[in-house]
């Protein structure tokens, strides 16, 4: 049994790693301007998109102008979904007639679509129509993970680029992203899940009379369609409740391992687009192996935490706990299955779930935790992965030239005051608004009542909403309750800072890189390709991270894992 | 600024256009064409009657039947008492390994099915919600614990429920993805069709 387990870890692990050269070098060729296999084919689509919108190709924007659009193209987005979600009634394709989603849900909700969040206060089946379902959140499954990709990119521009004032032209680099790279993808990926059983119709729901003479409602949809991008684009937000729990979601363990690879493919190859974008492949080599070492630590403590029987149920006569902890788990996903997804939803931006949270182990549980508090940075959200990183990878050079005592370089580049407290105001404003939300969710009766256990979980219940909103990953402790107008609220609040206090400081230090000469590499500046640096970045991360919220976490997950062992119960 | 706002405009009806719904439409298509039965939630017919879908897992207490895990998969308790395996509200229990409740659920369901088989231990799964609360699946281990009470149920030799039930098992997928399990739904079927109650 333990024997396939590690054999699937080491399978999941082989095939990404396979894919990332290969897809890494079309990524970069495909923002680079060059040809692509798919060129002929995209060309003519691209063009007409472009001359409907009134988009120059060839003309670039400043920093300020890629912001700027970006920005619009947001709140336009989500008052356009917002829109959708309140007339839904009225559209069509709505086989069980829902009527129009409550305000603060539908705000929630076009917040966390549009921020590629995909926090889910919703439940598909019995809230939102199928036209709700694709072009309200199917299309910014699309548009956000483009949009992400845009950033990655033009901060990848920034690095590459010397005396210039221009990172790109953000429709170009969204429409791209989206023609060449998620779609594509998502057709064939969606297809296969049907093979497996995802259901694929705009038929509505069916009545079934079971073998006991009782009535079964099987809700359908359009399902494979949204499924694909779901985990391409490391959206995470579900077409059911359960998510890809859900048998109509995730079928079958073939499903699921593709579904999983999906989550996992765009992020560790943008990592070896961005070496090759900037012609030092070793750097990115360096980034790459911070983020695989983080991502087989987290796993490795993950299982050994869930493998362990839960000794309050342990010491119930006449239970078999052979299996390991059930609870919140499917048959035919197990252990490992539902552990290996936990680890790459966090640590990416995805945020989609096979099994439930809360109730793992403490310690297991505390893994996707952290993984979230650190800002999903582990290969991360399609984009947003690779730009927060590289947030890290700047402090860390800046420490190491305070170490060395020389001006800090990275990849060419001089990293001075204005980049440093860009980087550390995003780093900061972020972190400390997932504690200042979260201590305001403790001390209010609104915040209490949503609770779904008590004791310290409880606590981690609500730390995880808003570290998970915070890193626009959308993951849940579901027990919960935050469908209500002071969670749907505030939590919207959390995903907008989340998102945008993060973006914007990126796209200004990528225009302040762009704008910089390219220095040549010089004797005594702290080499950025290393073990040392690799290990480096990884404390970074780690004292960033993990000391804003220890405290936090102690008072959660830390508590509940000895009170646990100590026999208590809440 | 006005042309920003059209061009902003314009985008996300040309992308709605494509991504929400052409791309839909067309796997709509060919997924109907290519894998109908599939792409129509694998439904299970006799006759002209929906009896349920092969990946849907229904709720089960008669004892000739074999029993699935127990479910979370309903609308609020305090609105509507029922036992789960409704697919409009899938869910789980979301209950805390440290809860009172999750210990008492488990503690509750052990004592019902013990019963079954006063010798063994009740494997875990039977005694556990699941995620989606809507499993179509056991462990070969918690059909084992059902096969003696559904073969003095339906008056039929033990063996030959096995036979049924090692039909219906499903082991790892290509040798390593998965656990293997067991579909309540199919198996229960078959029952129905090879051995009279």
């Amino acid at each position: 049994m333990h024997t396939t387990d590690y054999l699937q870890f080491i399978v999941y692990a082989a095939v990404i790693l396979a894919t990332t050269q290969p897809l890494g070098r079309y990524i970069a060729a495909l923002f680079s301007g060059e040809k692509t296999f798919l060129s002929p084919l995209m060309q003519p689509v691209e063009r007409v998109i472009y001359a409907i919108c009134g988009v120059k190709q060839n003309s670039e924007q400043s920093w300020k102008s890629y912001a700027g659009h970006l920005l619009l193209f947001a709140l336009i987005g989500t008052i356009v979904t917002y829109a959708i979600l309140r007339f839904q009634y009225y559209l069509p394709l709505n086989p069980q007639n829902f009527p129009a989603v409550s305000p603060d849900l539908a705000m929630n909700t076009a917040v966390s679509f549009n921020t590629n969040t995909n926090w889910q206060a919703y439940s598909g089946e019995n809230t939102l129509s199928y036209f709700s379902q694709m072009t309200a959140l199917a299309v910014h499954n699309f548009l956000s993970a483009a949009t992400g990709l845009a950033v990655a990119v033009a901060l990848i521009r920034g690095f590459a680029r010397k005396s210039t004032k221009t990172i790109g032209n953000f429709y170009v680099d969204l429409t791209r992203g989206i023609l060449y790279l998620l779609l594509p993808i998502a057709i064939v990926a969606a297809l296969v899940l049907v093979w497996q059983g995802v259901p694929q119709t705009i038929g509505g729901a069916v009545q079934a009379k079971t073998l006991e003479g009782g009535l079964q409602t099987i809700s359908l949809g359009p399902i494979a369609s949204q499924e694909a991008i779901k985990e391409l684009g490391t959206n995470g937000g579900g077409f059911f409740n359960a998510n890809s729990a859900h048998p109509f979601e995730n079928p079958t363990p073939l499903s699921n391992f593709i579904e999983d690879l999906l989550i996992f493919l765009i992020p560790a190859a943008l990592v070896d687009a961005f070496g090759r974008m900037i012609g030092r492949r070793k750097q990115a080599y360096a980034v790459f192996g911070a983020m695989g070492i983080m991502f087989v630590f987290g796993l490795a403590v993950a299982y050994s935490a869930e493998a362990v029987p839960n000794p309050a149920l342990a010491q119930i006569a006449g239970y078999d706990a052979a299996q390991g902890n059930m609870e919140g788990k499917e048959v035919r996903f197990g252990l490992a299955d539902s552990v290996l997804w936990a680890v790459t939803t966090s640590d990416t931006a995805c945020g989609a779930t096979n099994a439930l949270y809360d109730s793992f182990m403490p310690l297991a549980g505390m893994v996707p935790l952290v993984n979230i508090m650190l800002g999903c940075i582990i290969f991360g959200g399609v984009g947003a992965g690779l730009y927060g990183m590289l947030l890290h990878v700047v402090i860390a050079v800046f420490i190491a030239g305070l170490m060395v005592g020389r001006t800090p370089e990275y990849v060419g580049k001089k990293i001075e005051s204005r980049e440093v407290k860009l980087a550390i105001f995003a780093l900061l404003a972020t972190t400390a608004g997932t504690l200042i939300v979260t201590a305001i969710a403790v001390i209010t009766p609104a915040g209490l009542a949503g609770i779904g256990n008590l004791g310290p979980h409880g606590l981690s219940e609500i730390l995880y909403a808003f570290a998970s909103t915070d890193a626009n990953n959308g993951s849940a402790f579901e027990g919960l309750n935050a469908n209500n107008l002071f969670y749907n609220a505030l939590l919207a609040a959390t995903m907008l800072m989340g998102r945008f206090v993060v973006i914007i400081p990126i796209l200004a230090i990528a225009g302040s890189f762009a704008a910089k000469k390219t220095v040549p590499p010089s004797f005594g500046a702290f080499p950025t390709d290393t073990g040392l640096f690799v290990a480096l970045l990884i404390g970074v991360v780690g004292i960033i991270g993990g000391l804003t919220f220890f405290p936090a976490l102690a008072l959660g997950p830390i508590v509940e894992h000895f009170a646990l062992k100590a026999g208590i119960g809440f | 600024m006005a042309s920003a706002l059209r061009m902003a405009i314009l985008m996300i009806a040309v992308m709605t256009l494509i991504t929400g719904l052409a791309y839909p439409l067309a796997i709509t298509g060919i997924a109907q064409l290519l894998f109908p039965q599939q792409a129509n939630g694998s439904l299970i017919r006799q006759g002209d009657t929906v009896v349920g879908s092969t990946l849907i897992g229904q709720y089960f207490s008669k004892p000739e039947y074999f029993h699935p895990r127990p479910s979370a998969a309903k609308e609020s308790p305090a609105v509507a008492p029922g036992f789960g395996y409704d697919p409009t509200y899938s869910g789980g229990s979301n209950l805390a390994p440290s809860s009172k409740k999750l210990v008492d659920a488990v503690a509750a369901a052990v004592r019902q099915n013990q019963p079954d088989n006063p010798d063994k231990a009740v494997p875990g799964d039977l005694v556990t919600a699941s995620a989606s609360g809507l499993d179509p699946d056991i462990s070969p281990a918690a059909a084992e614990f059902q096969v003696t009470r559904v073969a003095h149920a339906r008056g039929i030799s033990e063996d030959q429920v096995r036979t049924l039930v090692t039909k219906c098992t499903q082991g790892h997928t290509l040798g390593l993805f998965g656990e293997p399990r067991v579909n309540v739904l199919n198996l229960n079927l078959l029952l129905d069709q090879t051995a009279s109650k």
